[in-house]
């Protein structure tokens, strides 16, 4: 932690993700798919004083990897985010979310007309990554606010 | 058209759209020209919702070019109706056809289906979304009749809803035209539509009363208020009655006006419209044939290549 200590205890494997925007971190969990049921061991701090960006949150989960959808979506709720993923305790990498050009799973289409809704459709959602939010690459439906009530993990 | 499919009216160029009328001004200049074009060729016809109109005029279009068609004839007794995947019909019907027509509910359905399938797959109306051959021969009346450049438009009734015409102002958008649509306020053009518009750098009003602009129209186009769309008969009673349209509307418009609908009509022209001058429907649907056997023809040779 370079801001401030987190007042959690260390993990050994698992991912660190700092700088998340405050007031995001339960978003990050629901990117996640993870409620708690799982028996993984997370760590919240939310609102905790930041150099970089006045408050933040951090999120700590033991045990689990980031796949790439995974950071893209955390990427457009928590701009300024880092990825720590530890191993033996130690930072064996850390990494600056970037904005990617489309999201691809994770996120459910709001138009319930669209043909990636509630279909037995074999594909997964897709988004293209726009100035005002995301828009959906079949329908054109384009989310603008509240990105993470569309969260729907795919696990 | 350089394109594989034609999904949306956003991805045709001017050039596209003018390769394809002029092509299909050849076509109705003689017809009977294209009757060998394309002998053995059977097209798909995947209608997951009811159509007369567009559904004939691919057959007609496809029959004048040499070729057949293959049909999954109606939902209730087809395997759809047994849980079958749009994704499955398609690369099953791909099997048996040179290119695919689909008309499908949900938006999206026809770029989900092209993904799926090598053949060239035409979007004859997703849902709410787009239906460019309509805007093909909808395009191809407004240059016959008064010229696609310095053109006011005027496009009425269910802008929210209405497939036509999320394609036709997309379309639009490559000629030198002046936008209005005239609409309720809970009918108006949806975010999606209105992105695309605005990112091609349309020139667009809104407008609730068709009579703020009717005099300065060169074209007006209609289309239907649908009842379904409204909680109550009543509101959808005194809501439709306001866009619909007679000969003493058309009283305050230019001469030259070309009155335009995609047909199929209920109330919104009354039929005492139909003998004047300014009435173009009949012709924009009877454009429906020469401009989709351009649009095969040009789809097709791409394949042959
Ligand atoms: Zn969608």
């Amino acid at each position: 932690m370079t801001d401030h200590e987190l007042h959690v205890s260390k993990i050994r494997d698992g991912t660190v993700i700092d700088h998340v925007t405050g007031g995001q971190a339960l978003n990050v969990l629901s990117i996640l798919g993870i409620d708690g049921s799982e028996g993984l061991s997370v760590s919240v701090g939310m609102n905790v004083p930041s150099d970089r960006l006045g408050k933040k949150d951090v999120v700590k989960v033991e045990d689990r990897e980031l796949s790439q959808s995974e950071v893209d979506v955390i990427s457009l709720i928590a701009p300024e985010a880092t990825i720590n993923i530890i191993r033996d305790y130690d930072v064996a990498e850390k990494n600056r979310v970037d904005r990617p050009e489309s999201v691809v799973g994770l996120l459910s289409c709001p138009n319930r007309n669209c043909i990636t809704d509630g279909t037995n459709e074999p594909v997964e959602t897709k988004f293209a990554v726009v100035d005002e939010g995301v828009r959906c690459a079949y329908c054109g439906t384009i989310i603008r606010d509240s990105l993470a009530d569309h969260i729907h993990p795919s696990q | 058209m350089r394109q594989d499919h034609l999904i949306t009216a956003t991805q045709l160029s001017r050039a596209d759209i003018e390769a394809v009328l002029d092509r299909a001004a050849e076509i109705d200049a003689d017809p009977a020209g294209m009757a060998d074009r394309y002998p053995g060729t059977v097209l798909g016809l995947c209608f997951f919702e009811p159509s007369t109109r567009t559904k004939m005029s691919f057959e007609t279009a496809i029959k004048r070019l040499g070729g057949a068609t293959t049909d999954m004839g109606t939902v209730e007794s087809s395997s759809v109706k047994k849980g079958e995947s749009l994704a499955d019909t398609v690369r099953v019907v791909e099997g048996y056809a040179d290119a695919l027509v689909l008309r499908h509910p949900s938006e999206g359905a026809a770029k989900m289906a092209a993904e799926f399938v090598d053949v060239p797959v035409i979007n004859a109306g997703d849902g709410a979304g787009h239906h460019p051959s309509q805007t093909l021969l909808d395009l191809y009346t407004i240059r016959d009749n008064v010229g696609l450049d310095d053109l006011s438009i005027g496009i009425m009734g269910d802008l929210k809803y209405g497939r036509t015409v999320h394609s036709l102002a997309d379309a639009l958008t490559n000629f030198d035209v002046r936008q209005h649509f005239i609409s309720p306020e809970s009918l108006q053009l949806p975010r999606s539509v209105r992105f695309d518009l605005h990112n091609a750098g349309a020139q667009l009003r809104e407008h609730t009363e068709l009579e703020d602009v009717l005099p300065e129209l060169d074209v007006l186009y209609v289309t239907r208020i649908q009842r379904e769309r409204f909680p109550d008969e009543t509101e959808y009673e005194k809501v439709a009655g306001e866009y619909r349209i007679d000969a003493e509307t058309l009283e305050a418009a230019d001469d030259d006006l070309a009155v335009m609908h995609p047909l199929p009509r209920v109330d919104e022209i009354d039929p005492d419209v139909d003998s004047l001058p300014q009435a173009t429907y009949f012709e924009q649907s009877h454009n429906g044939v020469p401009v989709r056997m351009a649009l095969l023809d040009s789809l097709l040779s791409e394949v042959d290549q």
